[in-house]
């Protein structure tokens, strides 16, 4: 970050810039935000504020130990967005401190340790999803019933005060595995999950929001039109989410028609918030994914298979974070791969044939 | 014509409303020309005059001594002679402060004008029709005519190309793809006839079948007009172009129009064909048509800081300041002052350097137009690489060349960077793409000459060595000689010796 005086053309420029584009994900996540804050009520709302708190407090230490300008980093909006996407990963009531560690994880652990914005190898909302996922399985799959804020089962702001700091959680009644945990403990039951879709909900409940899960798992429809938003604004390109929902609906399909008893449906797979969440949020980070078209191409393709086959074969009964963040490694690999061809050179990086004797080189 | 596909550029708003509308005007004479020496691509000319020297419109002041005044031959030097833009006395020859970044001093001739303004003696009219390439490539070389759309390339020697290159096709570039700019949009509407005219004379001079003007589609009456002039004329037609930047570059002109692209470290001729710039065309008809060299040229002066934009035939040496009050000056302080465009102009301060034959346009743009950013780190969004008209990676380039990979910065395509600013345009972060760029090539540059420098002190080295070889080897077979010489007179002595002896005896 500098300002000194460019002397170097051009002296025009677009309409963009990085709080520019920071603001208008935000401004995507908001309907499915709001609508997620509303139906899980207060312990929710002060849960999300406590990690974007946090994130901004320890963006700000790690600038100041890294010795950058705390203000103009602090604004452009990346740690905002960066705490945002971990709120949307984390379950709506988890305690106080998992809102903390997640901010930290995210913030130290997943962009400044390796040198700042710009510079991570992984998503950092998705480390943090995952550090957490795997250091504190209980904490990370307590999933609740939606209890829409002023409905009778609602907690007061006293009560999510006390609920999310006080860490004994009694409210075990109100408590629910996501569809996609029921399906998993169905298959290592080796039952069928056939019968079984009255349990598991349907679509149209997927879709509008108010099936148990993450956050950010909440409405897909909302996600969607957050995401074709972005798409609209130019700020994600369609290749990464569409590739992502193409191979899943591909893969889950054909695994559907051979063995209905142990595989879901294409709709489960993709309805549940957190794929489409992932494919608009969360794979479309500029910073991790590929930086062609092609290679965001291979890079979505790549996590919808991952996404599959860890959901179908792993112990995990969501696989979309661990996809990404295996992706987000196979992605230097992926961009040094995938080049464009030069203008006036052949794909290989040779000069084309020139029509002349003499070559009529310069 | 269909047209082809190019990949990559941008659109920024062209702001060319601030000056379309506006005809070219003339300029009152300045109270002081300043002609640089160096208005061209190659060797700077020396100045012919002296201090006190009176000139008259037109005469030769300055010329490289290598530079070929009688042309046509293969050997021609890349140069271009400089004539006086008005009647007047010599004042100075000094270095000055010349229109680049630099800000570096070259040598200039002050010229005050006398206020007639008349042209001096002339060389003759040539039909092109009766006269010789040699003849009509060198009146091109000595009236001083450059690349007009702001390369300035010595028109002769691109023109020289024909004689070792079979070339089929003549391009003429009306497609000004830089905002702003509007002198070649006007000079289209205003001097369709006498610009067909040259273009005439080049196609004659190349002796090409073919010639396609490529105007940007939304000058539709500049592309009028050169049709009307066109008339009936074979093998020439208008050819509209999408507007985009950066169009006007010669080598994506050459695939929008055909399709093909000209291989990577090649000129055009490679592929058959040349591109010239409408202005060029404009100054061979009246160097060709009347003997005027080049003296002046068509300038824009636009931006949102200058009160009344316009456009101007301005004589070479008129300083910027003196356009700029005839523009009613500035309406705010400007952000930045540029001459060409924005998107590849250079930034100037100094009100007092003059236009010269490189000189497409002044501008004085306001903060709102230059919309400068904070520079923060890249987030690999790769927004540059579809802007890239080249097909490269600019996100890369820009990491390789900030940590000094220079080499690995070559092999990922430095070199087939042409510098056009689409990818810094766009840039989210405001990184100043281009800057690094010209850095990175700098400093290739250096390493090239260092490599060069290191061969030929090498080969000094070793010739240095063969000499010594040589002369020692040379010492040695003297000596050789002499020793044998030396021999060989002790037997013949010895045997006459012996013989005197005999007969003694």
């Amino acid at each position: 970050m500098s300002r000194a005086k460019i002397i170097s053309a051009p002296f025009t420029h677009a309409t963009t810039s990085v709080p520019r584009t920071m603001l208008l994900v935000m401004l995507a996540l908001a309907p499915a935000t709001l609508f997620s804050l509303y139906q899980y009520g207060w312990p929710a709302i002060i849960l999300f504020f406590i990690i974007l708190a946090s994130s901004l407090l320890f963006e700000a230490l790690s600038l100041l130990i890294a010795k950058k300008p705390v203000t103009p980093f602090l604004l452009d909006g990346s740690a905002v967005l960066t705490g945002w996407l971990v709120a949307m990963a984390l379950p709506p009531w988890a305690p106080w401190w998992i809102g903390v560690l997640g901010g930290f994880i995210a913030i130290v652990l997943g962009k400044h340790i390796y040198g700042g914005l710009g510079q991570n190898i992984f998503n950092p909302a998705m480390v943090a999803r995952i550090a957490l996922l795997i250091s504190f399985p209980l904490e990370m799959t307590f999933f609740m019933q939606p209890q829409p804020l002023f409905a009778e089962h609602s907690p007061s702001f006293m009560q999510a005060m006390n609920l999310i700091f006080g860490g004994g959680i009694n409210i075990d009644a109100l408590t629910s595995a996501s569809t996609l945990t029921q399906i998993k403990v169905l298959q290592f039951d080796g039952q069928s999950i056939e019968g079984a879709t009255g349990l598991v909900g349907d679509l149209q409940t997927a879709m509008l929001g108010a099936l148990p899960g993450s956050m950010g798992e909440m409405s897909a429809l909302l996600l969607i039109v957050g995401g074709v938003f972005l798409l609209l604004m130019r700020i994600i390109s369609w290749h990464t989410p569409v590739a992502m929902f193409a191979s899943m609906a591909l893969i889950a399909s054909v695994a559907h028609f051979f063995n209905p008893a142990y595989h879901p449906g294409v709709l489960t797979h993709l309805c549940p918030g957190g794929f489409v969440l992932g494919a608009f949020f969360i794979a479309t980070d500029y910073v991790t994914q590929p930086v062609s078209n092609t290679g965001r191409l291979i890079f979505g393709a790549g996590v919808g298979l991952l996404t599959f086959l860890i959901r179908a074969y792993s112990i995990f009964p969501e696989g979309v974070g661990f996809a990404i963040l295996l992706m987000n490694a196979m992605t230097p690999l992926i961009d040094h791969y995938i080049k464009p061809r030069i203008f006036g050179r052949s794909k290989s990086g040779e000069p084309l044939a020139s029509k002349q004797p003499g070559g009529g080189v310069q | 014509m269909a047209l082809f596909e190019v990949a990559g550029g941008v659109h920024p708003k062209d702001h060319k409303e601030l000056s379309a509308y506006r005809a070219i005007l003339g300029v009152p004479l300045p109270a002081e020309l300043c002609l640089p020496m160096h208005q061209h691509i190659g060797m700077a000319a020396k100045p012919l005059v002296q201090v006190g020297d009176l000139v008259s419109k037109g005469q030769l002041i300055g010329l490289c001594a290598k530079g070929c005044l009688e042309g046509g031959g293969s050997n021609t030097a890349i140069t271009a002679p400089v004539h006086a833009s008005t009647s007047g006395r010599i004042t100075g020859i000094e270095m000055q402060r010349a229109p680049h970044p630099s800000g570096l001093s070259e040598i200039m001739v002050m010229l005050e004008p006398d206020g007639a303004d008349v042209w001096g003696e002339l060389p003759a009219p040539l039909d092109p029709k009766t006269s010789s390439f040699a003849e009509l490539v060198a009146r091109i070389q000595q009236s001083g005519i450059v690349g007009l759309g702001g390369a300035m390339f010595p028109t002769a020697a691109k023109l020289e190309t024909r004689t070792r290159y079979d070339l089929h096709s003549l391009i003429i570039n009306g497609a000004e793809c830089e905002p702003y700019l509007t002198n070649d949009d006007r000079l289209m509407r205003e001097q369709a006839p006498k610009i067909v005219d040259g273009i005439s004379i080049l196609q004659h001079i190349l002796n090409v079948p073919e010639v396609i003007i490529a105007i940007e589609d939304r000058r539709e009456q500049a592309a009028e007009a050169m049709r009307a002039a066109i008339g009936l004329r074979e093998g020439m037609k208008v050819v509209l172009v999408p507007t985009r930047y950066p169009m006007g570059s010669e080598k994506h002109l050459i695939k929008a129009l055909t399709g093909q692209e000209v291989p990577a470290g090649s000129l055009p001729s490679a592929l058959g064909m040349i591109v010239n710039n409408v202005g060029t065309a404009h100054a061979i008809h009246k160097a060709v048509r009347y003997g005027q060299p080049l003296v002046s040229r068509i300038v824009t002066v636009s931006g949102g800081a200058i009160n009344n934009p316009g456009n101007f035939e301005v004589l070479l040496g008129t300083k910027i300041g003196h356009l700029v009050e005839l523009c009613g000056g500035f309406s705010q302080t400007p952000e930045q002052m540029l001459i060409g465009g924005p998107m590849m102009g250079v930034p100037f301060s100094d009100l007092e350097v003059p236009v010269t034959k490189g000189t497409t346009g002044i501008l004085a743009l306001t903060k709102t137009e230059v919309k400068p950013g904070i520079h923060r780190p890249c987030i690999r969004c790769g927004a540059c690489i579809p802007a890239c008209p080249c097909g490269l990676q600019p996100q890369d380039l820009f990491v390789l060349v900030s940590n000094e990979k220079i080499e690995p910065a070559l092999e990922a395509g430095l070199a087939d960077c042409i510098l056009c600013g689409a990818c810094a345009y766009v840039c989210p972060s405001h990184i100043p793409l281009v800057q690094f760029y010209h850095y990175g090539k700098g400093q290739a540059l250096l390493m090239r000459q260092e490599v060069a420098r290191a061969k030929r002190l090498k080969r000094l080295a070793d010739e240095r060595l063969l000499r010594a070889e040589e002369k020692a080897r040379q010492k040695k077979a003297k000596q050789e000689a002499r020793k044998q010489a030396i021999a060989a007179r002790k037997k013949a002595q010895e045997a006459q010796e012996a013989q005197e002896g005999e007969g003694k005896a």
